[in-house]
């Protein structure tokens, strides 16, 4: 009777009445997770492949024309080339001003880390609009680096929003918190002690940095590129209001074919292609995370 | 290794860091006590009346209701359907529970424009577009994988042996649950509740491809404000929503944990 009672609460042996309740209680999640993700996500590649007519409608039978459209327009090509590269631009500029914070939250402990960790993470829950806005105040011609550099003698503003370095600064900083705590789950690794073994022994700090913090946190790198580097290619509101409309990437474009000139094929099969870049990009991490084991 | 000193160029990097990733936030701070009509920093006078405008502009206050509804009804049915899911999950540890792990949470790995687009189209046949309720479903899609995950790291980090022993004493599941389990619980659903109704309250791609002419979500009028007109309108109200990001902050990090909940 009490191990039956046991097995019940814990799970852990096949007993009969744990499997259907399981399923009873998993019920609505499902439904939830099937109407709201599974099944639009399935019609928007089934879109990407259908025959439209011009007003809009499936037709019912299958077309490639705008995945040729796609693969024969140099704009789009341009497109996917401009927001790889800036992607990865955004992914090393990140990874750059982010390690040293995790490192030193890493080596913090206490109180002070805890307040520390509570200024990584609140950017990451407050919405991009207000950080963009925010980037706004600072890079504008009215900006505050603007005024400053007027009030030192520069005869005109330098131009830092409405163009790519704008979008560069804005979406480095905002994708800062997920690296961070990319890298820190990735240093978690890293044994004090092993540190602590090498300066012992003689091994000058930097030198300790380069054979032993850096190649344990490798991991932890390569999480958070991929992390940075895909939500820097899929983001658009940034990109929209720090670009002004003049920055064209990838994911402003599906948004304008999805909202302004309406065509919803062309933002689907655009679509699908950003997931296509996430599977490559998926892939490379696999490959990299193999090789350094 | 408490007391390990940190090299003082690590220091001056993360402070340097650190002033990077709080600029933003900090800048709209002093920009929301501005007095001048367009947005300009620093402000040659200051006032308190964007914060009056707030008051005046009924687009932005009837926005911030909704929002507001909104997030409180998303928040309520997320506990409802993550609950008994990450019990199941966690504690009847049924065969494939792994993968179903990764179904449930999946719409989180999906960037949030393609999966804003997918639910456009469907939801537009639908006739849900613009609606509160397409509105509805589209956020309990995207914080039902932050609500389960945070339950379910709660759940598993609970001592079993509590509703072991009062099994053992005889109390039935149900009662086990609805005495023991579920009261364990409660810091982990207050986490998962912050952190849902707070996920919704600043979603701001899905809301743009569900918002129409009558019904917007706060973040949505933030964005099509500044898009427009560039005043320090919505400075003042983001003080407001940092302020409120920062409680919710320090109420996840009193009750789970923010490395917890974070740092996996």
């Amino acid at each position: 009777m009490t191990a039956a009672a046991i097995s019940k609460v814990s799970g852990r042996d096949a007993d009969f009445g744990a499997a259907p309740i399981a399923l009873m209680l998993l019920v609505p999640i499902t439904i939830v997770n099937l109407i709201g993700f599974v099944l639009p996500v399935a019609n928007l590649a089934i879109l990407s492949v259908s025959e439209v007519r011009s007003s809009g409608a499936m037709t019912g039978g299958w077309s490639m024309a705008k995945w040729l459209l796609v693969a024969t327009d140099p704009f789009y090509w341009e497109l996917l080339w401009n927001s790889v590269r800036t992607s990865l631009v955004i992914t090393a500029l990140t990874l750059a001003v982010s390690y040293p914070i995790a490192l030193y939250l890493h080596r913090s402990t206490g109180l002070w880390r805890n307040a520390l960790l509570v200024m990584v993470i609140s950017p990451l829950l407050l919405s991009a609009v207000v950080r963009t806005y925010g980037w706004i105040a600072i890079l504008s011609d009215q900006g505050l680096v603007n005024q400053g550099l007027m009030a030192l003698g520069a005869s005109e503003p330098v131009r830092l929003m409405f163009n790519l370095t704008g979008v560069t600064i804005g979406l480095t900083e905002i994708l800062m918190p997920y690296m961070i705590v990319a890298l820190l789950a990735g240093l978690g690794r890293l044994d004090p002690r092993v540190e602590e073994a090498a300066a012992t022994l003689g091994a000058p700090p930097w030198r300790v940095f380069v054979r032993i913090v850096l190649p344990l946190s490798l991991p932890g790198i390569a999480l958070g590129s991929l992390l940075t580097f895909v939500l820097a290619i899929s983001s658009f509101i940034t990109p929209k209001l720090l670009g002004g409309g003049r920055v064209f990437l990838l994911a402003t474009e599906v948004y304008d074919q999805a909202m302004v000139t309406l065509d919803w094929p062309l933002a689907a099969t655009l679509s699908i292609i950003v997931l296509l870049v996430f599977g490559v990009a998926l892939a490379l991490y696999g490959r990299i995370l193999r090789s350094i084991g | 290794m408490d007391e390990r000193p940190i090299s003082p160029i690590l220091k001056i990097l993360a402070a340097v860091g650190f002033l990077f990733l709080l600029a933003p936030v900090l800048i709209v701070v002093p920009l929301s006590f501005s007095g001048e009509v367009f947005m300009a920093f620093p402000p040659e006078s200051w006032s308190l009346r964007w914060y009056a405008a707030i008051a005046e502009n009924e687009k932005m206050l009837a926005a911030f209701l909704f929002s507001l509804k909104l997030a409180t009804a998303v928040t309520a049915v997320n506990l409802f359907v993550a609950v008994p899911a990450a019990y199941a999950l966690v504690r009847l540890a049924p065969r494939g529970g792994d993968a179903m792990m990764g179904f449930f949470t999946a719409p989180l790995l999906l960037p949030s424009i393609v999966l804003g687009l997918a639910m456009l189209i469907v939801f537009s046949r639908a006739g849900l577009l613009a609606t509160p309720q397409g509105m509805f479903v589209a956020h309990l899609v995207v914080t039902l994988p932050y609500t389960l995950r945070v339950i379910a790291t709660a759940l598993s980090t609970l001592p079993i042996a509590v509703e072991e022993a009062a099994a053992t004493l005889g109390a039935s599941p149900v009662t086990v649950f609805r005495r023991v389990t579920l009261p364990m619980m409660v810091p982990g659903m207050i986490a998962a509740g912050s952190l849902s109704f707070l996920v919704s309250f600043d979603e701001v791609v899905l809301s743009l491809f569900m918002s129409g002419p009558r019904l917007s979500t706060l973040p949505v009028e933030m964005y099509n404000h500044v898009e427009n007109r560039a005043d320090p309108l919505v400075a003042a109200v983001s003080v407001l929503l940092v302020v409120f990001t920062l409680v919710a902050v320090v109420v996840v990090d009193r009750s789970l944990g923010l490395a917890k909940t974070f740092v996996r």
